[in-house]
């Protein structure tokens, strides 16, 4: 499971705009990095592009040996490989609604990967343990909490086994002991080996638990280091202004 | 005397309706004089009516006078159905607007001996004795049968006309095809709720024809010269009228049965009937009505034996009836249970390939390169965008130089073209309500776009298309009565045919309204379960 996640020189042009304005970024196996920013900044786009949601003009994106290069997505056919790598979790959670939470966590590997069911059904059932939902596996995803929800949709997009996995503001939804038990979830997930990328602009959140913080502001990366240095001594305005608004209303610290 | 008197009266105020809507036609100035016209009228051909008209004009109070049914107007409504064409009625190829026929000159002949205009109503042919019971107009006159129920419920004119049963076959069965006892097996077309309609039933069960029922009289002869029916029997009128016109068969020189046309009027209003026979037998008798058979070509020596008969007053040389017996509702209810169960079974097939080729289309419209998607838009907009009716007809006749469609088969498919239409926009609209986030979490857990539709996106939009769906299952169900214009007779045609016979719509109506709240009310219900079992598992 060593495939560091590499990004060079991203640009996502829209119109005339440059949505990315050239992001490098690296991120290590077993590391938890926290892409921050202010609405806007474009922390979802990186992790659209890296999905291979979202095409993008110029650079590249490399997981081990598979990259990914500018211009139009390829077929599906042609993501397999890239898709196998990469897991996602949507801000909104997108559970399938029509399936139960079990189903949710089967569907890619019997369908994609051609797993037989009992064996996806068994890692399935470990994944919902682990994450404390197992009780819920026979629910609807309109049945959940919000932090149900949020779990089901982590065991689904792990299910497949990606070395990488990223989510979109996670925190976003959560009161704050769920937050701490999803920051838990997280390094646990990286001690497994796996590389993380969290969109979030939750400071403490950040703080608490992302090995790596990497600040984007109008498209561009201004700030990447430790976490504990970047959120201590911020260097870029933007950083500055980050810590300063944050939700916990957390004043920077001189 | 007050006895007969009130009698009088009785009827005229019974049979106010029609008359005294076309008396407003005219304003209220020459009321009185057409009053006294009117009594004198009906006064010369029935006795007691003289007496009557003494008490009209004298020491009773008059209806009229008493704020009461207007008398007869200026006008002679009357009703037939054009679409039967000439040598009936038909519009007059030069004015459009204006009819001709034998019975147009035989309503003129009723009015100028009433003294009144003559105005034509269009009325479907086998609504005529209907129409008139209700008081649309005041006498129906279309080639309309004398047959033995028609005589209970309305009051009838004399017959006027005496017409053949006559067998229609291709010239290669002329030698094979003279009685209906030689085509056991066969498919024989006639207009539906007809005399020679009964006669096929009678013949389906002593010999085993297939009776074929029509909507009109010109098809049945085209789908004979097509080979699509063995024969037609229908009135020798008719037929002649369908060898000019077209050709394509022979018409067997004897007569299978004989009937006579008749003016229908209304039940109560059998004191204008009776002016009408008057008039009838004087036209008869100055040679009148013979000038318009002869102008109509269907004049010949059996008109002549027919009109000595009824001028000596011989009673009409009686029709053997071939619709004795009880006509209630059980002698009907196995044919209304057949006509429901194929409607059930027409609409389920239908539907079947409805739902399949919608979600082809759908899918087509969603997925399809640009060649596509515009030529589905253009078969949805066409399907949508005309009458389902116009479709079965160009699929049924239309196209039956090409393909030569049974009627069933014609009806599943044009039904189910027609439907596809519709379910295509619903699965259309169901699919792009998906959300597309729903369909990136399923392509970044790897799934193919084929495996997104089958296992994310097609559920999710079924559940949304089941509401819809249910509701074009039922409409469809109801829309599957317009097949009997090609001969498939179904529940609602089976209901015409019993209303028909029995000369009232109530009892049928109720019936075949039960009947199919008990198909559609089951769907719907069925709908609300599994709709609930999606939302609530």
């Amino acid at each position: 499971m060593s495939a560091p996640l590499s990004i060079r020189g991203l640009v996502v042009r829209r119109g005339a705009q440059d949505v990315l304005a050239g992001v490098d970024l690296e991120v290590a196996p077993g590391e938890v990095c926290a892409l921050m920013g202010v609405s806007g900044a474009g922390k979802t786009t990186v992790l659209r592009a890296v999905a291979a949601l979202q095409p993008f003009t110029a650079g590249e994106i490399r997981i081990g040996a598979v990259a990914l290069a500018p211009g139009r997505l390829l077929s599906e056919a042609r993501l397999r490989p890239w898709r196998r790598a990469v897991g996602m979790v949507f801000q909104a959670h997108a559970l399938f609604e029509h399936l139960t939470v079990l189903d949710n966590v089967t569907l890619a590997p019997v369908h994609a990967l051609g797993w037989p069911r009992a064996r996806a059904e068994d890692v399935a059932g470990t994944l919902l343990e682990t994450l404390g939902v197992l009780p819920r596996a026979a629910a609807f995803p309109r049945e959940l909490s919000g932090g149900e929800a949020q779990r089901v949709a982590i065991a689904r997009a792990l299910a497949p086994d990606p070395p990488l996995l990223l989510m979109d503001e996670p925190t976003s939804a959560l009161d704050p002991a769920r937050r701490g038990s999803l920051g838990e979830v997280l390094r646990s997930l990286a001690r497994e080996g796996r590389a993380l990328v969290i969109s979030t602009h939750d400071v403490d959140f950040a703080r608490a638990y992302a090995d790596r913080v990497a600040v984007l502001s109008h498209g561009v990366l201004v700030e990447s280091g430790a976490a504990e240095t970047v959120l201590t001594r911020p260097q870029h305005a933007a950083t500055q202004a980050l810590l300063h608004g944050s939700p916990e209303g957390e004043a920077w610290p001189a | 005397m007050a006895c007969v008197r009130h009698s009088l009266l009785t009827a005229s105020e019974l049979s106010f309706p029609a008359r005294a809507r076309a008396g407003g036609v005219r304003g209220g100035g020459g009321r009185g004089r057409r009053r006294t016209l009117w009594g004198l009228v009906s006064g010369g051909i029935v006795p007691w009516s003289v007496a009557a008209l003494l008490a009209v004009g004298g020491c009773t109070p008059s209806p009229a006078s008493r704020g009461g049914p207007e008398q007869p107007g200026a006008v002679l409504q009357w009703g037939g159905d054009a679409e039967g064409g000439a040598p009936f009625v038909e519009a007059d190829p030069a004015t459009p607007d204006s009819m001709r026929g034998f019975d147009v000159e035989i309503a003129g002949m009723l009015a100028e001996g009433l003294e009144r205009r003559p105005r034509f109503s269009q009325v479907a042919y086998a609504s005529i004795s209907a129409s008139v019971e209700r008081g649309d107009y005041d006498v129906g006159l279309s080639g309309v049968e004398d047959l033995p129920e028609l005589r209970e419920r309305h009051s009838l004119s004399l017959p006027y006309f005496e017409f053949r049963e006559v067998l229609a076959v291709r010239a290669a069965d002329t030698a094979r095809y003279r009685q209906l006892s030689d085509l056991a097996g066969r498919r024989v077309g006639t207009l539906g709720a007809t005399m020679a309609y009964d006669m096929l039933l009678a013949a389906q069960r002593e010999h085993g024809v297939v009776p074929i029922s029509y909507d009109d009289d010109v098809h049945p002869y085209t789908d004979l010269a097509d080979g699509r029916l063995d024969a037609v029997l229908l009135d020798h009128v008719i037929a002649e009228r369908a060898l000019r016109r077209s050709g394509g068969f022979v018409i067997q020189p004897t007569a299978l049965a004989r009937g006579h046309y008749v003016a229908v009027f209304a039940r109560a209003d059998s004191a204008l009937r009776d002016s009408a026979d008057a008039i009838l037998r004087a036209r008869m008798a100055d040679g009148a009505l013979e000038r318009t058979f002869r102008r109509w070509s269907v004049w010949d020596e059996q008109q002549r034996a027919h009109f000595d008969r009824v001028l000596a007053d011989e009673p009409a040389r009686a029709v053997a009836s071939v619709r004795a017996g009880d006509r209630g509702l059980t002698r009907y209810l196995p044919a209304l249970l057949r006509g429901a169960a194929l409607t059930l079974v027409l609409s389920c097939l239908a539907m079947l390939l409805a739902v399949t080729l919608g979600i082809a289309v759908a899918a087509g419209r969603v997925y399809g390169p640009p060649v596509v998607r515009v030529a589905l838009t253009v078969y949805v907009e066409i399907m949508r965008g005309t009458p389902v009716l116009l479709q079965l007809f160009v699929l049924y006749y239309g196209l039956s130089n090409v393909v030569r469609l049974p009627a069933f088969l014609a009806a599943v498919i044009g039904l189910g073209l027609n439907y596809a239409a519709y379910e295509s926009e619903i699965y259309r609209s169901a699919l792009m309500a998906i959300s597309p986030l729903q369909l990136e979490a399923a392509r970044t857990l790897g799934l193919s776009e084929a495996q997104v539709l089958r296992l994310v996106r097609g559920p999710q939009a079924l559940r949304l298309a089941l509401a819809p769906m249910t509701n074009d299952f039922v409409a469809l169900l109801k829309d599957s009565s317009l097949v009997s214009v090609i001969t498939v007779v179904e529940l609602t045609k089976q209901t015409a045919i019993y209303a028909t016979n029995i000369g009232s719509w109530f009892v049928p109506g109720v019936v075949c309204a039960f009947l199919y709240l008990a198909l559609s009310l089951p769907l719907s219900r069925a709908a609300i379960v599994l709709e609930r079992r999606w939302s609530h598992p």
